[in-house]
């Protein structure tokens, strides 16, 4: 909210240092965003009269000017045509500087020297008017040879801040947070202001407008309210023989300096009325309302109200979240045509007119939620919506009326009056609260030392009335323009508000726990120490893609958002692959192209409905079933499913898990998994499957091997030539579900161990890690270590069969071993295999 | 003068000079390059069948009186013919230790590798450290799901359906449910809430994680952020133990140089509210163009947790009083690292990755 501290003054006798001024506002929580110095710069402007306007020749956007600012005539150069000969016009002389710093210099044009500015409103920081020159006061007869005699104050030579009336001014652009609607308005800021700087705080009684006495209201204008719920209180009054005009100059430049546009004394007085008291208010012209009365109810669904920016808007259309019934409030004529969106927006067929001379005014006390769900609802806020959401003051109605009628009196023609009496219709409608405070509860939550009497001091001068009710509890009333406090913790704030955040102490809490990460947090930090150890980059690619995403690695697509930004953001990932993709395509435009990447990150299956059921029914069940898995893209020159396949292993061992196998596409063995995983290569790939108790148990947990070249392609990252592998895990199943090695220390054998090598020859669809399954077990507990050391395809072996060499360390803990015991075991292990898989050892 | 008796040596053999067996070992030695070379002349020069070892075999052969004078020259002798080898041989090894590691010379500037370890991501770090900070405080980390129902988002927030203040925060709802029912957690608050659910006070816990507005993104917000919240819940906890924990945390974190301060503000979850704010990070506090010349930059929010959050997971509010706070962990490696335009988290640009 903008406001100009001489409008604060209205209010209170606030000193002049703004800069000071607005500390003290930051610390009451009505942040300055901004201070703007007005009407600064202004003191060089004086008042000048056309004398003489010619056109120069080749020029047909400027004219020269000659103006008479109280000595010699002076010659102009000026591109504005909204004046004419007689006319009283501001005038910068060559030397003045405007606001904004801006130094008027002698100039010449065409061949003319301009010898100062004549100026605009915006150049003049009083509006932001640029159409053309500010003219002060117009010639009677524009260009003829009459001129008309210029008014008191309007004598060429005079300062523009004198004729104005105005000197230099603050506006404060405040930050007003959502719970303060009493801070909405200058007289709110103002209470708040002047109780911290202990300054004495009134609320000027407005005049009673000039009432006919022969025309009572009644007969004039009838109200009906049927949804007394949106509407607890309306109020209407009707002013006569209004003659709509501009509004006076102070009004106009306040309303300016508030960053609203003044347009007719009426709706200005309106706007500056809510501005003032923060209660807005609605005039409608009373002949263009069917049969002179108002209804106010709730809105059929489909109801189409025109509001005054020319929108058709159709009313309870949708619903805006849980309890929402999608009843919107609208003021109708009394032939039940709605005409306004209660509290939101007029309709363009009431609106004041030059032709208005009688004026329906409505103001009234909206339920706060209604209109938040109606503003929402309609995508529509307005200057009153803001307030009436927030929550304006029922009991602020009359002032802010007679306030309205006190501004209009000054414009509105000598036979403006008000109609007899008032149309109030109330229902329920918010009351002062008590809430009982407990002094010593203020200390408990606040950490303070604060007595009675300071407490009661910070209280009352924000119009908060306290009583003491016993040696402990203190009785608050809170006044209606306060809705936000209506608890012993809204006073318990403030207290601390008014005392000072910077006042209260400060300790620290001693915490009884020790401070650490939970096991699976340490592991996740060690998956990443130990990805990055591999050359991996960690990268952060979004959760949100486009709606082809998944479809182009072969997945099912994901959970939608209902209302995105940008369709590339639309679906919740199911994967970390897509993302992954997208950033090698980034880098691999840019010439970086050997790399390998990785991150951590939450995906998103899609859940059953039962499962949304239960998590709205507040099950306390996540509505996603999250997992946290690794993605890593292995993308460096030479890279392939192999490289994915070690860092599995490297990850696998250095976490000690066991029962995880890697499963090729195709196996039944794991349910649900019959091809190879999606986006991966059909024969380069495999399912990371968590041994279960029984077969049914087994669970996949990850993906491991290359991309398709298919999928590469599609991205452009040169399929034909290039690997990508991949490794995907969900590291929150892994690290909390597979079983590890024990943790126990086994002895290691004194005594000396023996090697035996074997390579077997057996057929492709056998896997390595089957025959190592098998060696393992034969080999029984001599087996101090097995490792693969060679594969080998080719000449001298059977089509589609390949040769694995093992190395076999024996050991035993009590004895060394007899060459003996070291041919036996190796005649077992070669019998297992032979068995098994059908493999023949290699000679 | 007579000369000196010769050596013994075999009866009837020539006497044998030992000054003699020393030069002619000079001689010899000088000769020999290789180190094998030299193990050969060691065997002729004092090995069981040298000339020198035959004239100490002949001694016995000599005058009982000419032995004592005898044997002395013959073992000086020796000694000499060893010490010379044993000179040679050093020379000779360290010569062709020389030329062995010259050969094997090698350039390690000339290594051609990969880069072999990759970088944490800066934002990913750090939360770490941050987490780190408040561990060292006493504090456990907690976390949540980035999906949320209406529930945990905003309503136990003492934020119900249609509330103003929902219009904080932009949100992007899910086709999930009703409409606007299961959206993305607009905030770690949330995990606040599901913690307190799941576990009475006392509760010392921070939360970070990733977060989602449907904001457009600009220099220093985007729609997907990571933030930390902290949520202290026990007996006795006021405001004062809120303005101190944050202090720690920030002199802890920022260094000894940054400073807090709170201001009042506005969240529907806690009562009182602040506004949280740390010295410039740039300027120290002296004032910049990064701080609006103020010396100070908004960092989060924080205040009293409202009695109606309370009320809405259960916890008697007379008993236990508690604080919470937030930030931005994006906002803190932007501050700490003069990130000028956070878009560029989006972007993974490998050259990006790799450098900080």
């Amino acid at each position: 909210m903008r406001v100009p501290l001489s409008w604060l003054r209205d209010f209170a006798p606030f000193p002049g240092d703004p800069a000071e001024l607005a500390t003290t506002l930051d610390d009451l929580g009505l942040v300055v965003e901004e201070i703007v110095p007005v009407g600064e710069g202004l003191g060089d402007v004086v008042l000048a009269r056309v004398v003489e306007i010619g056109s120069i020749p080749g020029a047909d956007r400027i004219r020269r000017v000659v103006v008479e600012a109280g000595g010699e005539p002076v010659e102009v150069v000026c591109g504005a045509w909204n004046f004419h000969e007689g006319d009283i016009v501001p005038f910068a002389p060559v030397g003045s500087v405007l606001p904004g710093g801006f130094e008027i210099s002698r100039l010449k044009k065409k061949g003319v020297v301009s010898n100062g500015m004549l100026c605009s409103g915006r150049e003049l920081g009083l509006s932001e008017d640029h159409e053309g020159i500010l003219v002060m006061h117009s010639a009677p007869d524009p260009g003829g040879a009459e001129r008309g005699p210029v008014p008191d104050g309007m004598v060429p030579g005079t300062p523009l801040v004198d004729a104005l009336g105005i000197g230099p001014d603050t506006v404060f652009d405040i930050a007003v947070e959502a719970n303060r609607p009493d801070a909405w308005c200058v007289a709110g800021i103002a209470r708040d202001l002047a109780a911290s700087l202990h300054l004495p705080f009134s609320l000027p009684e407005p005049a009673q407008p000039p009432t006919d006495p022969d025309a009572p209201v009644a007969s004039l204008a009838t109200v009906e309210v049927l949804d007394e719920d949106l509407c607890p209180r309306f109020t209407a009054r009707v002013l006569l023989d209004v003659m709509v005009a501009p509004s006076p100059d102070w009004i106009a430049r306040r309303l300016t300096l508030a960053g609203m546009r003044p347009i007719n004394n009426v709706v200005d007085a309106s706007n500056y009325a809510m501005l003032d008291l923060g209660q807005p208010t609605h005039p409608y012209d009373l002949d263009l309302v069917a049969v002179h009365g108002l209804r106010v109810r709730s809105a059929r669904p489909g109801e189409i109200v025109t509001t005054l920016d020319g929108v058709d808007r159709a009313m309870g259309e949708r619903s805006v979240g849980i309890g929402d019934d999608r009843r919107d409030c609208v003021i109708c004529d009394a032939d039940d045509v709605p005409i306004g969106i209660g509290g939101v927006m007029g309709g363009v067929t009431s609106e004041i007119s030059a032709s208005t001379t009688r004026v329906l005014l409505e103001a009234a006390y909206f339920t706060p939620m209604a209109i938040a769900r109606t503003s929402k609802r309609l995508n529509l806020r307005s200057e009153a919506s803001a307030r009436f959401e927030r929550g304006c003051d029922p009991e602020g109605i009359d002032r802010a009326v007679l306030r309205l009628c006190e501004l209009l009196g000054a414009t509105a023609g000598d036979r403006y009056r008000s109609a007899q009496g008032v149309i109030d219709v109330s229902g329920t409608v918010p009351t002062p609260t008590r809430v009982r405070v407990r002094p010593a509860r203020i200390n408990t939550v606040l950490g303070s030392d604060l007595t009675d009497d300071q407490v009661i001091g910070y209280l009352e001068p924000l119009g908060f009335v306290c009583e003491r009710e016993s040696t402990s509890v203190l009785d608050v009333t809170v006044p209606t323009f306060r809705p936000d406090t209506a608890r012993e913790i809204d006073v318990i704030e403030e207290v601390a508000r008014h005392h000072g955040y910077a006042n209260l102490p400060r300790r620290r809490p001693f915490s009884p726990q020790v401070g650490r990460l939970t096991r699976y947090q340490r592991e996740r930090r060690l998956v990443r120490e130990v990805v990055a150890g591999a050359g991996a980059h960690e990268a952060w690619t979004p959760s949100l893609l486009g709606p082809d995403a998944h479809r182009r690695v072969g997945m099912e697509n994901g959970i939608r958002v209902t209302n995105p930004l940008t369709p590339e953001e639309s679906v919740l990932r199911q994967s970390l692959l897509p993302g992954m993709l997208g950033v090698l395509v980034f880098n691999a435009d840019r010439r970086q192209g050997e790399m390998r990447l990785f991150e951590v990150g939450h995906v998103f299956p899609l859940p059953g409905p039962e499962r949304v059921s239960r998590a709205l029914a507040r099950s306390g069940e996540t509505v996603i079933a999250e997992r946290e898995v690794l993605g890593v893209a292995l993308a460096r020159e030479g890279d392939d499913a192999r490289s994915a396949a070690a860092l599995c292993q490297v990850l696998i061992e250095a976490f000690r898990i066991e029962d995880v196998e890697l499963v090729a596409g195709g196996s039944d063995d794991v349910p649900g998994s019959g091809s190879a995983p999606p986006g991966m290569h059909p024969t380069r790939s495999a399912r990371l499957v968590l041994a279960g108790r029984d077969r049914h148990a087994r669970r996949s947990v990850g993906v491991v091997g290359e991309v398709d070249p298919d999928v590469l392609v599609d991205f452009g990252l040169d399929g034909e030539r290039r690997r990508v592998g991949w490794l995907e895990m969900e590291i929150d199943v892994l690290l909390t579900q597979a079983p590890r090695h024990s943790p126990l220390l086994a002895p290691v054998s004194k005594f000396p161990s023996s090697d035996v090598d074997l390579a077997f020859v057996v057929d492709e669809s056998v896997t390595a890690a089957a025959l190592r399954k098998t060696i393992r077990h034969a080999a029984g507990t001599l087996l101090e270590s097995l490792a693969l050391f060679d594969v080998y395809r080719g000449v001298g072996l059977p089509a589609g069969t390949r040769s694995l060499a093992y190395r076999l360390r024996l050991c035993a803990m009590d004895r060394t071993l007899t060459d003996e015991e070291v041919a036996e075991t190796r005649a077992l292990c070669i019998a297992a295999v032979e068995k098994a898989h059908g493999a023949q050892l290699r000679s | 003068m007579t000369p000196p008796p010769a050596a013994g040596g075999e009866p009837g053999s020539h006497p044998i000079d030992p000054e003699e067996l020393v030069s002619s070992a000079v001689d010899r030695l000088e000769t020999i390059t290789t180190v094998a070379a030299l193990d050969e002349a060691q065997t002729d020069l004092v090995g069981k069948r040298s000339e020198l070892a035959r004239a100490h075999q002949g001694l016995v052969s000599l005058e009982p009186d000419e032995r004592p004078e005898v044997g002395r020259r013959l073992n000086e002798a020796r000694r000499r013919i060893e010490s010379l080898i044993g000179d040679r041989r050093r020379e000779l090894e360290g010569g062709e230790r020389a030329a062995r590691l010259q050969a094997d010379r090698l350039d390690l500037t000339e290594v051609i590798a990969p880069p072999l370890r990759g970088r944490l991501h800066i934002v990913e770090r750090t939360r770490d450290e941050l987490e780190d900070v408040f561990i060292g405080m006493g504090f456990a980390v907690a976390e949540g799901p980035e999906a949320e129902t209406d529930w945990y988002n905003f309503e136990a927030l003492h934020m119900p359906p249609a509330h103003p203040a929902r219009g904080m925060w932009d949100t992007l709802y899910l086709d999930l449910g009703g409409p606007e029912t299961v959206m993305l957690r607009t905030h770690t608050s949330p995990v606040q809430i599901r913690l307190m659910e799941a576990q009475g006070p006392p509760i010392y816990a921070v939360m970070p994680g990733k977060c989602y507005r449907r904001d457009t993104p600009d220099a220093r917000h985007i729609p997907t952020f990571h933030q930390i919240e902290g949520l202290v819940v026990d007996r006795g906890i006021s405001f004062a133990d809120l303005a101190g924990t944050i202090e720690t945390f920030t002199t802890a974190y920022f260094g000894p140089d940054i400073h807090s301060r709170l201001r009042p503000s506005y969240f529907p979850f806690t009562e009182p509210s602040a506004e949280y704010e740390v010295t410039c990070t740039i300027c120290k506090g002296n004032g910049c163009r990064t701080c609006s010349h103020t010396g100070w930059i908004e960092l989060g929010g924080c205040g009293m947790v409202d009695p109606a959050v309370f009320a809405a997971v259960g916890i008697d509010a007379e008993e236990w009083t508690g604080f919470a706070f937030g930030f931005g962990i994006d906002r803190c490696a932007q501050m700490r690292h003069e990130i000028p335009d956070m878009r560029v988290f989006f972007d993974n640009d490998v050259r990006v990755l790799r450098q900080i």
